[in-house]
């Protein structure tokens, strides 16, 4: 049974429909690249796998190890091993990281039935984590994401990526606003999270990103719909030749 | 010509509580002549009401329907459900005076070993046998206010400390009301601390309901006197059962150099009206003041915070947090007064309060009266609902609905709860919030 399958999903926000009868499946172990000019419907895509209110579901469905994802709850989508690394990480004001991390953690941990996590093997494991991300220690005493620089929110992502081990992990523009050595510790994060049981859908509008974390599979998406796949050679295409051969096609 | 004031139903079952107990009132002939003063001045004013600015979202003669007579003496089976309902709101680390019905209970009090630097006695001694000063300090509120009037009028018993100069009272105070539930009634309590020049302490104030408490009704007042250099830390939990009423006031004049760190939060009661007058009466003097307000149901909470800079160089700051969820109200009146001599006066407000419900209310009404040309004052008030991005990052993340919910109210309220110095205190204002969150569901 593949890990996601997205079928014939059509997609609406105030009346205007986004996503156009869009099919994708996802495997575990694999790694998807979701390319695409603005607009194509990319965030979208990973907006309503996610659970973000807003968006009107008006066709087809989307299965999470067969079971219907979008009749749940954006906490048991969470639960279920569904993540979305955020293109913008939100400031939470006045709820310090270490607070937040372990309230999620265990919060997923229970809706599965398992056993919170103690104290000192909480912060054995965050501190572990961080330092492989070079997360220094008094940005988890900080308020969630309040005064990280850009580069510091999408590790703060990974690092949470890292703790909560979800089984699907869907990254939005990873790369955007990254300088070349932050977007390098961000992608070596991610590829240390590479495992046979878990699949990586990485949604970026560069190819440049696809140099760090090497997909398996790339998807090109235009006008709300995959208007081409293939293996990773199409990145490399793309960034010779443009969108805007595959706009018209859409 | 006569002005003949139409007086309510309530008003009017007051005046007959008045008759009926002025002739057991403590205090000396000079204390009952005050008594008589002060409830003249109510009959003239009668139960505030909206047209009353003060009172404007607070209107007594709509919400009071009814006044209860004052309670009889605790018993033996009272005294038994006080002292079951403080067991639960104990706190450690304190020393304890408690009030039930309104009356100082010595057997649920600690006012053993309190050595030369502190003194603790009733408010029923002090009219009593107390010295002239104190009393005229006792009665120092003047009667422009009703409810501070009908409360000079009334007020059966309290506790009066007073900290010798230079003293560092390391045990905080706390004064616990209790409302023992026998039967509905109003209790008229004040309380005095008078902190001495350079001294140190903290009181903590806790209003409680035993359980079957029902629709009481406190009436407190509070008179503060903070000397040169002095420093008074103060905490105030209501948690008064959910058909009580509680109207208090508070008075406080801050001497030169002192320092005032007031922190109240409001989790109980279904209506309740706090109004602190604070004066810095001496330069150099400090103010933090911050409050909480936690309303669900049909709770209303009406706080109205009056810092009066009158002399120079004095600093105020004012954090109001409020969380309203299904038709409760929450107001927040908070004026600062600048004297016009009160120049290099730094005075700050801000208010914010987040509704949780369509049907939900929170009134701010920042007012700032400015007669100096060298200060530096501001306020700031928002009212709004909780983020929808943030509440779907949190359960993106795993957390329900009501966690994420819950985390975000904390993280709202915490910066004013965090400006309580005292450890303990702090987390017993966590704790209050967090029951009042779980609560929820």
């Amino acid at each position: 049974m593949p890990l996601l399958e997205v079928k014939d999903l059509q997609v609406r926000v105030e009346e205007r429909e986004i996503l156009h009868h869009l099919s994708l499946t996802v495997n575990q172990g694999e790694v998807h690249a979701i390319m695409g000019p603005n607009g194509s419907g990319k965030s979208t895509l990973s907006h309503v796998i996610a659970g973000k209110p807003g968006y009107e579901v008006t066709g087809g469905e989307v299965l999470f190890r067969g079971e219907d994802l979008l009749a749940m709850s954006p906490d048991e989508r969470a639960a279920k091993g569904v993540f979305l690394a955020f293109q913008y990480p939100v400031e939470i004001p006045g709820v310090a990281t270490m607070t937040f991390l372990r309230t999620a953690l265990n919060a997923q941990r229970k809706a599965r039935g398992e056993s919170e996590y103690s104290t000192p093997d909480f912060l054995k494991k965050v501190r572990e984590v961080a330092k492989s991300l070079s997360i220094p220690q008094d940005m988890l005493r900080r308020g969630v994401n309040v005064g990280f620089s850009g580069g510091e929110k999408k590790r703060n992502e990974i690092l949470q990526m890292a703790l909560f081990e979800p089984s699907l992990c869907i990254l939005d523009e990873m790369d955007s606003g990254l300088d070349i050595d932050a977007l390098r510790v961000a992608a070596d994060g991610v590829n240390a999270l590479r495992s046979p049981d878990r699949a990586i859908v990485v949604i970026t509008h560069y190819q440049r990103l696809l140099n760090y974390i090497v997909p398996d599979f790339v998807h090109v998406m235009s006008k709300g719909r995959v208007v081409k796949s293939g293996g990773k050679e199409l990145a490399l295409e793309l960034e010779a030749s443009g969108y805007a051969q595959f706009e018209d096609a859409a | 010509m006569n002005v003949v004031v139409a007086k309510t139903e309530t008003g009017r079952a007051l005046s007959d509580v008045f008759a009926v107990a002025r002739g057991r009132l403590p205090g000396t002939s000079q204390v009952a002549d005050r008594r008589r003063q002060a409830f003249e001045a109510y009959e003239r004013l009668g139960l505030p009401h909206r047209r009353i600015e003060d009172w404007k979202y607070t209107d007594l003669r709509v919400l009071m329907r009814e006044v209860q007579p004052l309670p009889a003496a605790p018993d033996a089976a009272a005294l038994k459900r006080a002292a079951a309902a403080l067991k639960l709101h104990a706190i450690a680390g304190v020393r304890r005076v408690v009030l039930v019905d309104g009356v100082f209970a010595p057997k649920l009090s600690d006012t053993a070993d309190l050595g030369k630097n502190i003194s603790i006695r009733t408010l029923r001694e002090v009219l009593e046998a107390g010295d002239a000063a104190l009393q005229a300090q006792l009665f120092a509120p003047d009667n422009s206010d009703a409810m501070v009037a009908l409360n000079s009028a009334m007020m059966t018993d309290g506790i009066v400390i007073e900290v010798a100069d230079g003293a560092v009272i390391t045990l905080p105070l706390h004064i616990v009301h209790i409302a023992s539930g026998a039967a509905p009634a109003a209790m008229f309590t004040r309380s005095l601390i008078r902190v001495g020049k350079a001294a140190g302490v903290t009181l903590v104030e806790s209003y409680i309901g035993a359980e079957g408490a029902k629709a009481y009704q406190v009436h407190d007042s509070l008179i503060v006197s903070i000397g040169d250099g002095a420093r008074l830390d103060h905490v105030r939990l209501i948690e008064d059962g959910r058909e009580a009423f509680n109207i208090s006031s508070a008075v406080v004049t801050l001497g030169a150099h002192a320092h005032f760190n007031t922190f109240g939060m409001n989790t109980g009661s279904l209506v309740s009206r706090y109004q602190a007058t604070i004066a810095c009466a001496g330069e150099g003097s400090r103010v933090e003041t911050n409050g909480v307000n936690l309303l669900n149901g049909r709770q209303h909470a009406d706080s109205m915070l009056l810092l009066d800079h009158a002399v120079p160089n004095c600093a105020s700051r004012e954090i109001f947090r409020a969380v309203v969820d299904d038709r409760a109200h929450s107001v927040f009146q908070g004026r600062i007064i600048v004297r016009p001599n009160a120049q290099k006066t730094d005075a700050k407000m801000m208010t914010r309060a987040l509704l949780l419900s369509d049907e939900a209310e929170a009134d701010n009404k920042p007012e700032l009266e400015i007669f100096a040309d060298d200060v530096t004052c501001g306020h700031g008030a928002t009212t709004g609902a909780l983020d929808q991005s943030l509440l779907f990052y949190l359960r993106a993340r795993g957390l329900s609905e009501k966690e994420a919910q819950a985390l975000l109210i904390q993280a709202f309220v915490g910066e004013a709860i965090e400006s309580i110095a005292n450890d303990a205190l702090r987390e017993l204002a966590i704790s209050a919030a967090q029951r009042w969150l779980e609560a929820r569901g």
